[in-house]
């Protein structure tokens, strides 16, 4: 383990590396700044190891085609940034209703609309959340460094494939663009999942199996012969008019996430048993805030950092206890307050939430952090 | 030495379309007169003809009336979204070549919301086997003007005539890169059925059009008195046979549907492309 090479990678190339080790065999996209790199180095790495790339001729293309080489078998990826990620927002919905195991990565550009293409961004954290119609379960992780895009994809994958659901990967351009050494973890350094297949004959085998939570996923071509719609549907797959097989499997998908929240969640906590104001904030903007920390700490402020790995479902009971012990929590992110508002809810009041927000394209530095800590403690 | 041979019936056994249905799904959801039941019935007959194995048949949709079809037939099936029937679909071929990839859509659903994805499939030239059916209707939201709606044609979107000019999805498929084409109609049963079987062996997109006029929606709004005189003036008088063409005069042939194989050439197929390609690169490193 010691001798290690370690490469000096890109975040996007980070990407491609935790994909190919997760066992992804599949990607398809379509360009879009800050994430093409992703796909670049799909094209080159896939057909090596007898997989496939296919550029489509859009972004719900991308997603679409994923989708179909998932179901035929293969871990299957597809990348993008802002407007591409509005694009794929119905296929989000499909693959959520259906049940089909896809890792979406999303390098977050400046927006709204064309915006600010190869500036940072954290504004599609309600976007990952809520872009699709209906209620749907949402997993979304959010690494800070460009190991970690490795690590957090090879998880986005493994989350993927176990609850099957669409897992989202979203990380600001930053991340995507710096390049930091990175050690290539070897077969066997990192758990790997695979979806559960049936074991049951053909005849008996239902894709919404209602016995399970998350039921084996067949893959198409191996004499399962099932049935896949966007259409509400029973445990056969069959589209159904029944309003409490509807509701139930409704409750289910989300019940996924929900009954497992405690696997899916993931936290960092920096220098957080003594603080006084703590800090909520993921991607690049942690980083600003673990200096801003160090720095405060030694001019002896007690501050301390709550970092999500995991942004959906929603870091509720850590920032619950965490608002019980603080008198302050700042909210630094590259948008007008999509996180903070959801720490407020999870504070309930027992302590103050405070933002500080930035949309014109360039990072939250640590000198700002530190000023907003300063005023608040 | 002499031998009787003795005369011998000819015995016809009649096609067990169970061995391809879904009994349990059926009835289908289509409107009495609707020609998709025809379409759907020499689908399977070309299928049985060519051999197909059921487990290695993916049927993929997308949204509207045609693309309820899979759900009736035993094979791998995926209703998608809509207009993407052909980007699933190509991920389907793409991941498992070994597949035969039928998607089974309509002309709103390939040709206007899905057009992107029709041209670019046909540009591929990705083994697949598309039979679009065109009602030139949007069925189930109630039979508003599509793509392929004639100009001057009642619709519920089109109250005072179609100003709309269509377009034809055998043209479009052709120009596209498409290395087979051809169009039937649900009138034509026998000849539709040999069409989409030709379709199915072809190696490439095979696109079919099948003209399939919607009597509930387009028949009404346009006065056709019944289901069997719509289909007699728009499927039959409304088309020629491409190989009878050249023996009528023009007069004949203005404004009519040209049926049959209409374009078939040989391209490299994408699937093999990317499989040489694994082949080198793969050994290479």
């Amino acid at each position: 383990m010691a001798d290690r090479k370690k490469r000096l990678l890109q975040g996007n190339e980070a990407c491609v590396e935790g994909a190919i080790y997760a066992g992804c065999r599949f990607y398809a996209g379509y360009p879009i700044t800050p994430s093409t790199e992703v796909a670049e180095g799909m094209s080159v790495r896939l057909p090596k190891l007898g997989g496939k790339f296919i550029q489509m001729e859009d972004e719900i293309g991308g997603i679409a085609a994923a989708l179909g080489g998932s179901l035929a078998g293969l871990k299957s990826l597809t990348a993008t940034s802002g407007p591409g990620f509005s694009l794929k927002q119905e296929c989000i919905g499909y693959a959520c209703l259906a049940e089909i195991p896809l890792v979406i990565v999303n390098v977050m550009r400046g927006g709204p609309s064309t915006g600010y293409p190869t500036g940072p961004s954290q504004s599609d954290i309600m976007q990952a959340k809520w872009g699709t119609h209906g209620d749907h379960p949402v997993i979304a992780v959010t690494p800070s460094t460009v190991p970690e895009i490795l690590s957090e994809t090879i998880r986005a994958f493994n989350l993927s494939e176990k609850y099957r659901t669409p897992v989202i990967v979203l990380y600001d351009e930053i991340l995507g663009h710096m390049r930091e050494p990175v050690e290539l973890p070897e077969k066997g350094d990192i758990e790997v999942i695979d979806r559960a297949k049936p074991e049951c004959k053909p005849e008996e085998y239902f894709p919404y199996d209602d016995r399970f939570l998350v039921a084996p996923l067949a893959p198409f071509g191996e004499g399962y012969r099932f049935h896949v719609t966007g259409l509400n549907h029973k445990q056969d797959g069959f589209p159904t008019n029944d309003s409490k097989v509807i509701d139930r499997n409704n409750r289910r998908i989300m019940e996924k996430v929900d009954l497992n929240r405690e696997e899916i969640w993931k936290n960092e906590e920096t220098m957080l048993e003594d603080a006084e104001v703590a800090i909520f904030t993921v991607g690049s903007t942690a980083r600003s805030a673990r200096f801003a920390v160090n720095e405060l700490r030694k001019a002896g402020v007690k501050a301390g950092l709550l970092r999500p790995l995991t942004i959906w479902p929603f870091p509720d009971r850590a920032v619950a206890e965490l608002a019980k012990k603080v008198k302050t929590i700042i909210v630094p992110e590259m948008n007008l307050g999509q996180m903070y508002h959801e720490v407020e809810r999870c504070a309930k009041g027992n302590c103050a939430v405070e933002g500080l927000f930035r949309v014109d394209g360039e990072p939250i530095t640590p000198a700002q952090i530190m000023q907003t800590v300063k005023k608040y403690s | 030495m002499s031998t009787v041979v003795e005369k011998k019936e000819k015995v016809s056994v009649p096609f067990d379309y169970n061995k391809y249905l879904r009994p349990n799904k059926l009835p289908h959801i289509w409107c009495p007169g609707c020609g998709h039941g025809i379409v759907l019935k020499a689908m399977l007959r070309s299928i049985d003809k060519a051999g197909l194995d059921k487990n290695d048949i993916c049927m993929v949709s997308g949204i509207g009336c045609s693309s309820r079809t899979p759900g009736y037939v035993d094979v791998n099936t995926l209703h998608t979204l809509h207009g993407r029937a052909l980007a699933f679909a190509t991920g389907v071929k793409l991941a498992k070549p070994k597949m035969k990839v039928i998607v089974v859509t309509g002309d709103g659903d390939a040709l206007a919301i899905g057009g992107n994805h029709f041209i670019h499939a046909c540009r591929r030239n990705i083994d697949m086997t598309v039979l679009v059916m065109t009602n030139a209707t949007y069925g189930m939201t109630g039979g508003q003007y599509s793509p392929t709606t004639p100009l001057d044609a009642i619709a519920t979107t089109s109250r005072y005539g179609n100003i709309e000019p269509p377009f034809d999805a055998c043209e479009m498929a052709k120009v596209a890169g498409a290395t087979f084409v051809a169009r039937g109609t649900a009138y034509h049963t026998i000849e539709l059925e040999k069409t989409i079987h030709e379709a199915l062996v072809h190696k490439g997109t095979s696109v079919v059009d099948i003209i399939d006029a919607c009597p509930t929606y387009f028949g009404r709004a346009n006065k056709f008195k019944s289901a069997s005189h719509m289909m007699d003036a728009i499927e039959k008088d409304g088309t020629v046979n491409v190989k009878q063409a050249d023996k009528l005069p023009p007069e004949k042939l203005e404004g009519k549907f040209m049926r049959g194989v209409l374009h078939k050439v040989e391209r490299p197929e994408y699937c093999e492309q990317y499989d040489m390609l694994i082949r080198e690169k793969a050994t290479k490193k």
